[in-house]
Formats: C-alpha cells, structure tokens, sequence
C-alpha cells in the first residue's frame, strides 16, 4: 500500500499538503493568490484545514500565535509579490521572538522568475534577513525534503521562521512525493547537552552565591522547562524574575517569584537584578529592555549564562559561566549537581541568604504592583487586573504592543507558560488580535483574550471577519484611551507633552461595528459596570468585542527612562527614586 | 581594524548573500571578498577582509557560524595562516622605458602574462603591502590599470570539520495511518 502510494502521481501542489500531513499539521493560515491557485485547488478537496485570512500579515500572526500557545510549528501561506511581502513583519516577528513558523510563498513560474513578471518579487531576497532560514525551490523533486528541513530548522535549536518559496510551475509539475526520513544540513549546527564541567561549576557557584537571582526567558518556554525552572528555584529559594517572553514559566504567585524586571519591570525585580551577586540567566538574551543602561546593569554579578544560541552570550553581558545547550537538558543535569552539592554546601550562605531574601521582600513590600482603582472612571489597570480576576491565571492573554501590554505583563498572573502571547522582540501593533485567532484554533478548550489598544485594534480590524466566520469565542477587549498610549507617554514625559499625531478619534461604535460582523459589543464606561460587563464577554458562547474607555492620561510605571539604569526607576508621577 | 575571516560554505545559490548580509546588516564595510569552489564540488572556500572592531570580530563570527549554509568559519586575522593577494596590472609603455619595467616587475616577484607594443600585463602576488608598493613603482612608468583579487588565505594548520550528523525523522517514516487518511 505504502509503496503504491508514493507511486501515485501528484501534482507539486498535491506534494505540499502531503509534507504538512506529515508533519502533523492540523491547519494552517493563509490568503490566495494566482500563482498559489493549483495549491488551493488541492485544498479544495484535501482533509487538511485552511483558515481563510483578511491579510496576509495576519496569517503569519496567527500562525504565531499557534505556535506560541502549542509550541508546535505555526504554518501560514501567501501568494507571490505582494502576498509574499506582507508577511515580511510577522516574519521578523517570530524572528525577533524565537517562534517556530513555516511560511510558504507561490512565486512566477521559474523561466519568469527575473523577467519582472505580473506579481514578481523577490522574496527569496527579501525575506532572507526576516528568517532563520529560506529556500526557493527550483523544482519538484527537491520539494519534500526541502518541506521537511523547512519544519526541521523551525522547530529546532533556537526556533525561527523559515519561508519556502515555490514558483507556480513546481506546484503543477507532475511526480512522486518522495518520502523523507532523514534531515541532513551538516552546517546546522546544534549543541544541546551543555558542557558537563561548566554546568558542576555553575552548581558550585550558585550555591556560593550569597544574592542569587534567576532571570528565566522565552528559551524557557520553547524548551518546555517550566517545570526544571520551578525545582532549581525552590531548591535554592532564590528569587526569580521573568522577561516579557518568559512570563507564566514561574507562576505569577509563587513566594519565589518577584515579577517581570526591565524598563516597565517591578521595583523588587530592578533592585535585585541591581544588588545582585550572581545571575543565572536562562533562555535570555539581555535585551535592552531589561538591562536599561548596560553599563550600570548588576554590577556587583557573575553571570551564568544558559542558551541554545551560541551568539547570545556575551552579547550584551559576558558570562563568567557559558553554557550553551538546551535549558531543559542543562536544567536537569545543573539540578542534579546541585542536589548533589546541597549537603555540603547549601548551610554555608544560609545567614547571607536569608539576609537577601530580608531585602527583596523589603523591596516588595515597599512598591509592590498594585493596580490603579478609582471609582469615577475606569483607570486601564482596573480593566487589567478584573481580566486577571477572570482568568485566574488559567487563561490565554494574547496582547498587542504598548501601555496595555506592560499592564498585562505587570497584573495579570499566569500559572503556566504559553498563555501570555505577545511580540516583545519586534513590538509589532497589530499582532494581538490575529495572534487570537491562532490560538484559539490551537487550544479551542481555553478562554482567549485578545487584549488590544484602540490603535493596534484599528490595525486589525480586517480579521473579524475570520473571528466571525469560525464563531472564534474570542474576547476582544479593547482598552480605549483614545490615543496612541505608548507614545503619548513619552511624549508627555520626554518632549514637553507636545502630542504629535497620538490621538485617535473617530473610533468606530463597537456595537454597530460587532453587529456589523455578526457579533456582538459594546462600550463600557463606568467602573460600576465594567466587572458586569467582562463577566457577560466571558459568558457570551461566540466572539465578543468589548470597548472599554480608560482614562486617556494614566501612565505605566515603574519607568526606567531610556538610556537610564534600572535601578533609577521612576515609580509615579514626578518622584524619581534612586536606590 | 582588518579581519580576516575564512569560510567554508555550501556551494548553494544565496550563499553568499546570507554571509555578506550578516556583515551589511550591521553597516561593516567588507574590503574583499573571494569566493571559488573547493576540491569538493559542493563546497566553497571564502576568503573575506572586514573593516570591524576587534571586539566585535567575535560577534559577527558566531553569526556566521549560525547560518544553515556555513560549515566552518576560521578567524585568520591573527592565527597561523599564509595570506596572498594577485594583482593583474596593464601598463601601457614606450620603447625607451620596456626594459626597465620588466626588470623592476623582477624584484617584485611579477612576470609579464602578456605583451605587446602598447605594454604588458604583469601578474604579482603577496601581501598587501608589497602589492601596494609594486603598483606604486608601476605608477611611476605610465598608465596603468589594476585589478586585485582580494585576500585569499590558508592556515597552517588543519581544522577539523565539526559537522551535524544526520538526523532521523521518526514522525515521517511511512505509516499507514496517514496513508488511510489522506486516501
């Protein structure tokens, strides 16, 4: 049977949807075009599921936030030219973020290819610093294993996008899908054990240190090491921090967590970044975010560094202990050592650590995050932290790029990783809504938020539709301030509070534009009603847009001003503090 | 500061465009770049000069290292290694002064490849340092025009090939049940 099916002929189209069978894809996003007609014309019959975008870009956000709520490979579809380029910002979007994601494009047919031919761009070019890797395929024998070391390079190492363009010709040429069982790309390089010796002496230098802190990131969530992270944490209850990528690898409500540090960071996770002596940073990459002025970032710390990208570390910080390998290996064999070491040594700093742990509950008790209430007018942290009442830290939040982001990253809690889906690396507006409808196909059993300013909601305001036409039960809330909150904020604070092009009126009537679509919405403006309100988004079976106006004024603190040292945090309205 | 990196690559179309774009994205200048093949067919040797910071030499060296295309990168800048450059020079002579060219083109180490009565083109390798004084010299005698082959290199020493073994793809071997379902 099987040698009778691989004998069948196929038409190149036909090899594709066989590839992703056989990488157990369940569905992907995508949007048609001319060269990409005899793929949908496979499709037409095919088991495989196709979701039907309104823009290419989000077919690459969606796929995203597939691959960000699963962890498995994302997988979206466009035609030549300008389908192709407008996937170039979600592209670089699971670049910047590590996210697992095959693109692929239709190109002209090859003997057009460099003619200038009707929908001709050269994506392969393009899209070649946008990727971890691309290909253009010249013809059909080549197709499946270029498919299958497509998924191959995404979903391994340090994940990444990886595009591959097929012109028109290769999707009608006739043949066999040849099967694949092996990958072999001999420059791809991948260590993942980590060194044996450098992992017993990062053991001996944790238990050494006398103010550890862990700083844990995205790569803990793409190794799936949420669990080795927890141990090493409680087994030398150090504090913790999480990055943007990496929150929900700690439960947000963990004694040992101490929240997200960085630029918008918790004043308790700035200070101990600031005061410590040793970082073990995993899956990190010291992003500016995070370190404000690297100069001034944890002076008094070594540092080990644990990634799977050899060009991580000692970017931005030296390590004193590099180990490249993958954080969920190096976690189990350091965790060991460290169980191994733990008669011995773990009494030795106990007066010293207990003494740090003293400071950084001080630090916490001193300007803990606490949300905003006011009761005249909903101020956008109450809508945050009631969406966090809601979820309970059990649901996907995925978020668009600015003041409501760092407010879900501030109080909303998550107790498992792959429910906070965002872009962090790139800040890409226009990512979270299209980044629901990805995972909500991924995980149909949780409750999605899509959490959206109204500038990034007006930029994604085409995949209602797709919401509409799946019965998505996505909960759009859009904190409305009626500006650009972001920028306004710096603005305000950085050039005078000139407000230059920041103000967004004319948003539409959320009702009538719901209505519009077949769903329903409306606006909340009293903090009386806004618990109502959500509780009746979160019960309404289908999709739901839910219009909330926010104070338009109200700023995100703590704030690192760019340039400055995290440990120089502005926690409020004019009053810097220095500690 | 000058870097001297040498790569061995897939001999693949995009190739090059992926290394030399680690180095423009970052808005280095590369100085030269050779590139040809090697006794395997499937594999390039390049050669690339590179105006950067010492210190960020390390950087842009694991970028390379990173991409799928790339087998081996070497930093030759200050390691073991003979570095050579050709210079291909017409110049354009009168019959007082033919003579006299070829013999100073002697102490160069260069040998006329062609002749004739408007002048010679001479060949010369070595540094770049006595290239630059050949043509120098050159100048002084007439017109002349110069292409040089950038820097090619080799080290003094052989570096073994860490390559990634192949690996198996157990979720794609052939199994019925995705036969039964795509039928």
């Amino acid at each position: 049977m099987s040698a009778a099916k691989t004998q069948t002929l196929m038409s190149g189209a036909q090899v594709v949807l066989e590839c992703l069978v056989r990488e157990k894809v369940e569905c992907f996003f995508g949007y048609p075009g001319g060269v990409t007609l005899p793929l949908y014309d496979a499709l037409y019959d095919h088991q495989i599921k196709h979701i039907l975008v309104r823009h290419e870009q989000n077919a690459c956000f969606a796929a995203e936030g597939y691959a960000r709520a699963t962890g498995k490979v994302g997988v979206c579809c466009a035609t030549s030219g300008p389908g192709a380029t407008n996937l170039v910002t979600a592209l670089v979007d699971s670049l910047m973020d590590s996210i697992p994601v095959v693109a692929i494009t239709g190109q002209v047919s090859t003997k057009l290819i460099g003619s200038d031919a009707f929908q001709e761009a050269d994506t392969f070019g393009i899209t070649r610093s946008c990727t971890k890797h691309n290909f253009l395929v010249k013809k059909l024998a080549e197709l499946p294993q270029i498919i299958h070391e497509a998924f191959h390079i995404a979903a391994s190492g340090r994940p990444g996008p990886v595009l591959v363009d097929i012109p028109k010709d290769v999707f009608q040429a006739q043949g066999h899908y040849t099967p694949v069982t092996t990958i072999h790309l001999p420059g791809y390089r991948i260590s993942t054990d980590g060194h044996s010796g450098q992992i017993r002496r990062a053991a001996q230098m944790i238990w050494e240190s006398e103010r550890p802190i862990v700083y844990a990131g995205g790569g803990i969530v793409a190794a799936e090491a949420a669990a080795n992270l927890r141990e090493l944490v409680e087994m030398v209850d150090a504090p913790s921090v999480c990055t943007l990528m990496g929150l929900g690898s700690m439960p947000s409500t963990h004694p040992n967590f101490i929240s997200m540090p960085g630029m918008h960071g918790s004043y308790a996770a700035n200070l101990a970044m600031t005061e410590t002596d040793l970082i073990v940073a995993l899956g990190v990459r010291f992003d500016d975010r995070v370190t404000g002025r690297l100069a001034a970032f944890a002076p008094h710390a070594r540092v080990i560094h644990v990634d799977i990208d050899p060009a991580e570390i000692g970017k931005n910080r030296a390590a004193d202990i590099p180990i490249v390998g993958d954080v969920k290996k190096v976690l189990e064999r350091l965790n060991e050592e460290l169980r191994e070491l733990a008669p011995e040594m773990k009494e030795k700093n106990a007066a010293a650590r207990k003494a740090w742990w003293v400071r950084v509950r001080g630090w916490k008790e001193e300007h803990p995050l606490e949300p905003e209430i006011s009761t005249d007018e909903i101020k956008p942290q109450h809508l945050i932290s009631e969406i966090d009442r809601l979820s309970g830290g059990e649901a996907i939040v995925s978020s668009d790029v600015g003041q409501h982001q760092m407010w879900g990253a501030q109080f909303i809690r998550f107790n498992h990783p792959r429910l906070w889906i965002n872009s962090g690396g790139l800040g890409a507006m226009g990512f979270g809504l299209p980044a629901a409808i990805g995972a909500q196909f991924a995980r149909p059993d949780k409750l999605v938020f899509a959490l959206v300013g109204d500038g990034g909601f007006q930029m994604s305001i085409p995949e209602l539709a797709t919401i509409a036409n799946h019965a998505l039960p996505i909960k759009i809330i859009v904190m409305n301030n009626g500006y650009l909150g972001m920028v306004r904020q710096w603005q305000e604070l950085f050039y005078n509070n000139r407000l230059s092009a920041v103000q967004l009126d004319s948003f539409p009537d959320p009702e009538k534009l719901a209505g519009a679509y077949g769903f329903r919405g409306r606006t909340v403006e009293s903090p009386r009603e806004l618990r109502g309100a959500l509780e009746a988004a979160v019960r309404e079976p289908g999709p739901y847009l839910l219009n909330v106006r926010v104070t338009p004024f109200e700023n995100v603190y703590p704030m690192v001003p760019a340039g400055g040292a995290i440990n120089e945090m502005v926690l409020g309205p004019a009053q810097p503090v220095t500690a | 500061m000058l870097q001297l990196i040498s790569l061995l690559v897939e001999n693949k179309p995009g190739a090059l465009m992926r290394v030399t774009g680690v180095l423009s994205a970052r808005g280095y200048n590369i100085e030269s770049l050779t590139v040809a093949r090697t006794l395997d067919p499937e594999l390039s040797r390049m050669s690339i000069v590179v105006d950067i910071d010492s210190t960020q030499r390390a950087q842009v060296i694991k970028q390379i290292n990173k991409l799928v295309n790339v087998l081996q990168v070497s930093d030759l800048t200050e390691g073991a290694a003979v570095r050579r450059e050709m210079v291909l020079l017409w110049i354009g002579t009168t019959q007082e002064n033919r003579t006299v060219i070829l013999r100073e083109a002697e102490i160069f180490g260069a040998k006329a490849v062609e002749s004739s009565v408007e002048g010679y083109a001479l060949e010369a390798t070595g540094d770049t340092e006595k290239l630059d004084a050949f043509i120098r010299v050159m100048q002084r005698y007439g017109e002349i025009e110069v292409t040089r082959s950038g820097m090619v290199s080799v080290p003094l020493e052989t570096k073994k090939l860490k390559l990634a073994p192949p690996v198996r793809k157990e979720h794609l071997e052939i199994d019925q049940e995705i036969l039964k379902t795509t039928e």
